[in-house]
């Protein structure tokens, strides 16, 4: 079953029952992942893959309709010079900015990502998210990324953080969900565990780590407890569900890593745009200048790459 | 029971970002005294470490440009006062690498005396280099230095501290950052003045210390997109062709220091800051 189809009946599982996590554990098999050796073609490759995994983000206050412009310009024109690389995943960005992206990007096949549900607090009424989201997906946005209500799911209220990702992915329609966990503000590994798989049995089509707002952001042990949730829930009810960890993957090495680890936890199916994203406003750029570095043989400097 | 105490030796490592890790490669090269002996196990750096170090010296070049020019002395002069308090060990540190005991303490004295008349310079130099420049239409021309960014400098082979710091300091006290690689047969005295850097309140990544090979390595020195000037000190006409044909990619500037005796007054003048500085030149409108 693919993940656009609608799951039959969305039902809460007893979160009191999910398995606990190992925490020395996580991080010894995170350490891991870093020691592995890739050699040049294998590198080339993953920065391809990880060019195309990437949702090319500015969630600032200060946005501006040139600033967005600009930069769905550097989305659809990010490596004119180097041909034959893909182009990124998607332009992530605030709702008042999908319509003025959605016509920027025009027909270049770049998905518009918008935040949803009051990023980054969602500390918004329930109606007010849901219009929100009923508007960023009218405007033309092919996704939105909505933040729980950590408030709540730290309180334990589980059926109202629930029944919230529920409404709101009703209201998306046929744009897809990805769910923003928060995990700098969950706490323990535990927690990023129980909202996983809340989220995922709420009908998530992807969940995500951070808002990039918040410190610590995505980090690679947190990740790999978002992978094995997806890894579980998948066994148990053979739905596959994306992951996007997203904040502070600002260089190419570590968003090799971060693909090593999903090689090794969920495997190669997983290896599309379609199933894993990075949220990231750098990466893009340190990707191209280790690709350049890989044609020319020579260390590249940021003066030569555009910055927004 | 014996009182006989086992000697501690030091390990040399290289100084990356305000840090002193060993080199990535794992590399080591043993470095012998002139009968023989090892010495020390020097890391063998390797370009990923040299990539390593232009990150560390970029991300420094903003502040540390921004430090005002007297603090930048006042850092300068901190410097001299370590290598001060620490001349017997740098006199051994040559003398184990076959420098006698009287050349030995002249080269630190003037390696002390050189930070002094850098600090000195610090505030004074764009005086002498900047200008008001006569122009025939109403604007106010005036041209000012400012730090190139990131220099990597190749340190002359024969003198392992006094050569060292003489190229180090004209870069620093200019406002750059940079890369060094030391001296390969001397490179003791290096890491151990990394040391010295490193208590005289000189921010991580402003001077960056690696000991390595100086054949591997050169090309990375004068290749790197993200370096601005490349000070090279030895060598032979295959290697300035080869600096300055890699220099060419981002068009970085090259200084060539090539058999100078470091030991002189004339080893030390503020045209060796100007090497690594660029001149902006502002035209300012104004009425007629």
């Amino acid at each position: 079953m693919s993940a656009k189809e609608k799951p039959k009946t969305l039902q809460l599982p007893d979160l009191d029952r999910v398995a606990l996590v190992d925490e020395v554990g996580v991080e010894e098999r995170v350490a891991r992942f870093r020691s592995r050796s890739i050699k040049n073609a294998s590198k080339v490759e993953a920065l391809k893959m990880i060019l195309s995994m990437i949702d090319l983000t500015t969630l600032e206050g200060q946005d501006t309709p040139g600033k967005v412009r600009q930069l769905c310009q550097k989305a659809i024109h990010l490596h004119d010079g180097m041909p034959g690389l893909p182009h990124v995943a998607a332009v992530c960005v605030y709702p008042p900015m999908v319509g003025i992206a959605k016509k920027a990007l025009g027909n270049h096949n770049i998905n518009v990502a918008s935040v949803a549900t009051a990023f980054p607090s969602g500390m918004a009424p329930r109606q007010i998210k849901l219009e929100e989201t009923r508007i960023a997906v009218a405007d033309g946005a092919d996704e939105i990324d909505m933040v729980i209500s950590r408030g709540e799911f730290l309180q334990g209220h589980y059926e109202f953080v629930f029944d919230e990702i529920a409404a709101i992915k009703d209201a998306c329609g046929t744009a897809h969900l990805k769910v923003i966990l928060e995990t700098g503000e969950l706490g323990t590994l535990d927690q990023v565990r129980k909202a996983s798989m809340l989220a995922m049995h709420a009908g998530a089509d992807f969940i995500k780590t951070s808002t990039g707002k918040i410190q610590p952001a995505a980090t690679m042990p947190v990740t790999l407890v978002m992978l094995q949730a997806i890894r579980d829930f998948y066994f148990a009810t053979g739905r596959r569900i994306g992951m996007k960890p997203a904040g502070g993957i600002s260089d190419a090495k570590l968003a090799i890593h971060y693909l090593v680890m999903l090689h090794e936890t969920l495997g190669q199916a997983w290896f599309s745009p379609e199933w894993f994203r990075f949220g990231a406003s750098s990466l893009a750029n340190d990707v191209l200048m280790q690709l350049q570095k890989q044609q020319s043989g020579v260390y590249q400097s940021a003066d030569y790459f555009s910055k927004d | 029971m014996t009182n006989e105490r086992v000697a501690v030796a030091k390990t040399y490592k290289i100084y990356i970002g305000g840090k002193f890790p060993r080199t990535e490669s794992g590399r080591y090269y043993p470095l012998e005294s002139a009968k023989g002996a090892v010495l020390a196990n020097m890391c063998r750096g390797s370009r990923k470490d040299f990539r390593n170090a232009v990150v560390a010296a970029r991300a420094a070049t903003g502040g540390w440009s921004k430090t005002s020019a007297y603090l930048r002395g006042q850092i300068l002069y901190r410097i001299a006062e370590m290598l001060e308090g620490r001349r017997e060990q740098f006199i051994a540190e040559l003398q184990l690498q076959g420098v006698n005991r009287r050349r030995a303490e002249s080269e630190v004295n003037a390696s002390i005396d050189r930070l002094i008349y850098y600090a000195g310079w610090a505030d004074k130099y764009q005086q002498i280099f900047s200008a008001v420049n006569p122009v025939s239409s109403s604007h106010f021309n005036f041209s000012v230095l400012e730090p190139m960014g990131v220099v990597s400098i190749l340190a002359p082979e024969s003198s392992g501290l006094l050569g060292l710091v003489s190229n180090i300091a004209p870069a620093i006290v200019g406002g750059n950052t940079c890369v060094v690689l030391a001296s390969q047969s001397k490179p003791l005295c290096a890491i151990s003045f990394a040391e010295v850097l490193h208590a005289s309140d000189v921010p991580g990544g402003v001077v960056n210390i690696l000991t390595g090979f100086k054949p591997e390595l050169t090309g990375q020195f004068a290749s790197h997109m993200d370096v601005n000037a490349v000070v090279y000190c030895d060598g032979t006409v295959e290697i300035a062709k080869k600096v300055q044909e890699l220099a060419a990619a981002n068009i970085k500037r090259v200084v060539a220091r090539v058999a100078r005796d470091w030991s002189g007054d004339s080893a030390q003048d503020p045209y060796l800051i100007q090497d690594t500085q660029e001149t902006k030149t502002t035209w300012h409108p104004i009425g007629s």
